[in-house]
C-alpha cells in the first residue's frame, strides 16, 4: 500500500531520488568533529525563529501605539506566549552564536577555498540578511532599545555623501523612526528578509552538495578512480548515488552517508544545544542583559535617550570598529569592509592547503589573532566610548584587518605541512 | 549627523550617570521571595494604597495578580481593586496624566516593568533612600535618584529620614562624618518593619514584571531532565549506529 503511493509519487515526482541524492546517499566524511554541529544547528534555530515567528505575529500588533502592549499582552495573557517570546528572543541571539561558530568552523578548515567559494558567499549573503533580520526585529517590541538602536543604526546610512540624509528618510518612511518604519520592518521581518534567507540556505545547501562536504583535514573524499583497490576505505560498505561517483569514475574514500549517520549524531548535537539554550529561555531569558537589554523593558520614548546605547552583542564587534574611527564615513565604511573582507576570504587565501592542522604557525598564530579582535571588539561595542576603549577599539580594528592583510601576504609561498592521503 | 549623535549620547550618558548617583551609590540587595505568597500580598496592598494614586500597572490584569496571588476574585476587588470595576480590569487609577506630569516635573512612569528596568535592587534601595531635603519642592530629596520628581510617599510608614552625620576623629582630626539615613520616631514602623514592607513591595514588583517566572521555572525542570535523558538516549544510539564506521 504504502509502496504503491511512494511509486505513484516517484513517478510523478523524484522524491525519492532527490532523498538518496542529498541525504541517504550524500557522502560526507567521515571525521566530522564537535565543530561540524553548528551547520544543523543553524537549521534548527531558522525553523524555531520562523515557528515561533508566526504564532507571535498572530497577537502582535505592529503600530506605535500598540507595539509594546501587544508584547505585554503575550507575555502575559496568551497561554504560553512568555515561552514563544522568549524562544524568539533567545533564538535571535542562539542564531548568531551558531553562525559564528560556523563561520570559524569554516576558517579553521579552509573551506572556502576552491571549488566552494560560492558556498561561502552564499554563507556571507545569509549573514547578511540574518544581520537585516535580527536588526528590523529588534525594533517590533517598540522598547527603549528598539527605537534608540535602531536611530543609531539607520543613521550609519546618513553618512553616505549626497545621499545619505534622503536614503535615511527612505528607509524610515519618515523624518524620525515612527509608526511608518516599524510597520515597513514588521512587513520586512516577517515575511520578506525570510523568504529571501530560507531561499539562500537551500542554495548554501545545494552548492554544498555540489562540491561535497569540507571536513577537519581539508583533503577531498571523492577522488579519480584508476582502479586501485583502496585499503580498509570504510566508504565500500556502502552505496553512494551515483551523482557522486560518476558511474565508476570517482571513488569515494573515508565517507559515509550522511543519513543514518550523520544525522543521528546531529540529534546528540541538537540536544546538547537544547540543553544550554532552554537553559537561557527558561532560566535567565535576558541572557544578563545581553538577549533582552533592560532599558527595553520601557515603552519607545523619542524625547527620553536610555542612559547608554549599545546596538544587541551580535553587532558589536562591527559597532566598535564603527566607533574606532574618527571620520563618520570612514568608519562606516570600514565596518562595511569588515563583513566583505570575510567574503573575499576565498581570494585572500592563496594557500593550496586547506585545513589548519597542515598550515604554518603563523598561520594559526593568525587566526588566533583575528578570533581575539573579534572577541575584544564584541566587548568594546557593549561598552561606552572612553578614550581608553576607544584607543583599544582602534588596536583591535587594526589587528582585525591585519588579519586578511597577512594571509594574503603570507599564503601564496607559506611553509605547510605533508598533507595526509587518508582521513584521520 | 552621527558625531552629532555620538556627542549627545556621551552626553547623556554622564548626565545620566550624574543623576543616578553615578555607580558610587551603593545596592543594597533586595531580601525577596517569588514563592512567599503573603509577601507578595502585602506587597500589592502596598501598592494599591500607596503607588497606584499616581502610578499605574498598564499591563498587569487585577485577575492576574489574584490568581499568582492565591486572593479569591470577590475578596480581591473588595479589599485591593478601588478603582476597578471587573476583575479582568488593568491595575489603573484615574488620575488625569497631563496634571501629574504638571505636579512632578515628568509623568509617573509605569511599574508594570520597572523591576525589570531597575533591577530589584534598585527599587529597594531608591525606596530606603529619601532623605529630608527643604531646598526640594517636597521637602525630600534622594540619594539613589537625586533630584527626583516623587515625594516620599511612605513617610507616614517611615517618619521623617534624615541624614545622619557623627563626629569622628580622622586622621586626628575631628569631622562631621555621613553615617546614613535614619528616620525620626514619627512612622508607623521601626526601622526593620520599613525595611520589610519595602523589600514585600519590590517582591510585588518583581513579580508584575514577569509573572511567567514561576512557571516557567517549574516547567524549565521538567524540560532539562527530559532533555538529560534524551541527550543519553540520543548518544547511545549514536554509538550503535557508527560501530559499522570505527
Amino acid at each position: 500500500m504504502f509502496k504503491n503511493f511512494m511509486n505513484w509519487i516517484e513517478y510523478r515526482m523524484p522524491f525519492m531520488e532527490k532523498m538518496n541524492l542529498h541525504v541517504m546517499q550524500y557522502p560526507a566524511p567521515k571525521n566530522f568533529n564537535f565543530w561540524y554541529f553548528f551547520g544543523s544547528l543553524a537549521m534548527l534555530v531558522l525553523v524555531n525563529q520562523i515557528l515561533t515567528g508566526i504564532w507571535l505575529t498572530m497577537n502582535f500588533e505592529p503600530s506605535a501605539e500598540r507595539a509594546f502592549a501587544s508584547v505585554e499582552y503575550i507575555m502575559r495573557d496568551v497561554d504560553y506566549g512568555w515561552l514563544l517570546r522568549y524562544m524568539h528572543s533567545t533564538g535571535a541571539s542562539a542564531f548568531f552564536v551558531v553562525v559564528y561558530l560556523h563561520m570559524l568552523r569554516g576558517m579553521m578548515y579552509g573551506s572556502y577555498q576552491k571549488p566552494r567559494e560560492l558556498l561561502w558567499i552564499f554563507g556571507m549573503l545569509i549573514f547578511l540578511v540574518l544581520m537585516a533580520e535580527a536588526f528590523m526585529g529588534y525594533l517590533l517590541p517598540w522598547g527603549q532599545m528598539s527605537f534608540w538602536g535602531a536611530q543609531v543604526i539607520i543613521s550609519i546610512f546618513g553618512v553616505i555623501p549626497g545621499i545619505g540624509d534622503d536614503l535615511t528618510l527612505w528607509i524610515r518612511g519618515d523624518y524620525v523612526i515612527s509608526g511608518a518604519t516599524l510597520n515597513r520592518f514588521f512587513a520586512l521581518h516577517v515575511i520578506a528578509l525570510p523568504l529571501v534567507l530560507v531561499i539562500l540556505v537551500f542554495l548554501h545547501i545545494i552548492a554544498l552538495h555540489e562540491v561535497g562536504s569540507n571536513n577537519p583535514d581539508g583533503i577531498d573524499v571523492k577522488r579519480a578512480n584508476d582502479g586501485t583497490k583502496i585499503d580498509n576505505n570504510v566508504s565500500d560498505k556502502f552505496t553512494f548515488h551515483e551523482y557522486f561517483t560518476k558511474g565508476g569514475k570517482k571513488i569515494i574514500v573515508d565517507a559515509i552517508p550522511f543519513h543514518p549517520y550523520y544525522t543521528v549524531k546531529d540529534i546528540v548535537g541538537v540536544v546538547g544545544f537544547l540543553l544550554v539554550f532552554c537553559a537561557v529561555i527558561f532560566f535567565a531569558p535576558e541572557g544578563g542583559g545581553y538577549f533582552l537589554e533592560a532599558p527595553n523593558f520601557e515603552p519607545a520614548n523619542p524625547m527620553k535617550t536610555p542612559d547608554h546605547i549599545a546596538p544587541v552583542w551580535y553587532f558589536t564587534p562591527f559597532y566598535a570598529i564603527l566607533r574606532a574611527v574618527p571620520d563618520q564615513l570612514f568608519g562606516a565604511i570600514f565596518m562595511f569592509l569588515a563583513i566583505i573582507f570575510l567574503a573575499l576570504l576565498p581570494w585572500l587565501d592563496r594557500c593550496p592547503v586547506r585545513s589548519v592542522r597542515y598550515r604554518s604557525t603563523l598561520h594559526k598564530l593568525n587566526l588566533v589573532n583575528f578570533c581575539i579582535s573579534f572577541v575584544v571588539l564584541g566587548v568594546l561595542g557593549v561598552l561606552p566610548a572612553t578614550p581608553t576603549y576607544t584607543l583599544l577599539a582602534q588596536i583591535f580594528s587594526f589587528t582585525y584587518f591585519a588579519f586578511f592583510g597577512l594571509l594574503w601576504l603570507y599564503s601564496k609561498n607559506e611553509k605547510t605541512k605533508p598533507l595526509p592521503v587518508r582521513l584521520s | 549627523m552621527l558625531k552629532q549623535l555620538f556627542s549627545v549620547l556621551a552626553l547623556v550618558a554622564s548626565s545620566a550617570a550624574l543623576a543616578a548617583g553615578g555607580p558610587a551609590v551603593h545596592l543594597d540587595k533586595a531580601p525577596i521571595d517569588l514563592h512567599d505568597k503573603e509577601s507578595l500580598q502585602r506587597g500589592a496592598k502596598m501598592f494599591q494604597n500607596y503607588c497606584l494614586g499616581c502610578h499605574q500597572m498598564e499591563y498587569q490584569r487585577y485577575s492576574r495578580t489574584f490568581r499568582d496571588l492565591g486572593i479569591p476574585d470577590e475578596v480581591g476587588m473588595q479589599e485591593l481593586a478601588f478603582t476597578a470595576n471587573k476583575v479582568g480590569d488593568f491595575i489603573k487609577n484615574a488620575a488625569p496624566k497631563a496634571d501629574l506630569a504638571r505636579w512632578f516635573g515628568a509623568p509617573p512612569p509605569d511599574l508594570t516593568n520597572v523591576a525589570r528596568v531597575r533591577g530589584p535592587d534598585w527599587l529597594y534601595t531608591y525606596l530606603r533612600s529619601f532623605y529630608a531635603d527643604p531646598s526640594r519642592p517636597f521637602g525630600v530629596n534622594n540619594d539613589v535618584f537625586p533630584l527626583v520628581g516623587m515625594p516620599h510617599v511612605l513617610q507616614e510608614l517611615q517618619g521623617v529620614p534624615h541624614k545622619k552625620y557623627e563626629t569622628r576623629l580622622v586622621d586626628g582630626v575631628s569631622k562631621e562624618v555621613y553615617v546614613g539615613i535614619v528616620a525620626d520616631e514619627t512612622g508607623e514602623l521601626s526601622a526593620e518593619e520599613y525595611d520589610r514592607a519595602v523589600a514585600d513591595l519590590v517582591n510585588y514588583l518583581e513579580y508584575t514584571g514577569e509573572p511567567s517566572k514561576l512557571e516557567s521555572h517549574s516547567l524549565g525542570i521538567k524540560v532539562m531532565i527530559f532533555l538529560l535523558i534524551f541527550f543519553v538516549l540520543a548518544f547511545l544510539l549514536k554509538k550503535e549506529y557508527w560501530k559499522d564506521v570505527h
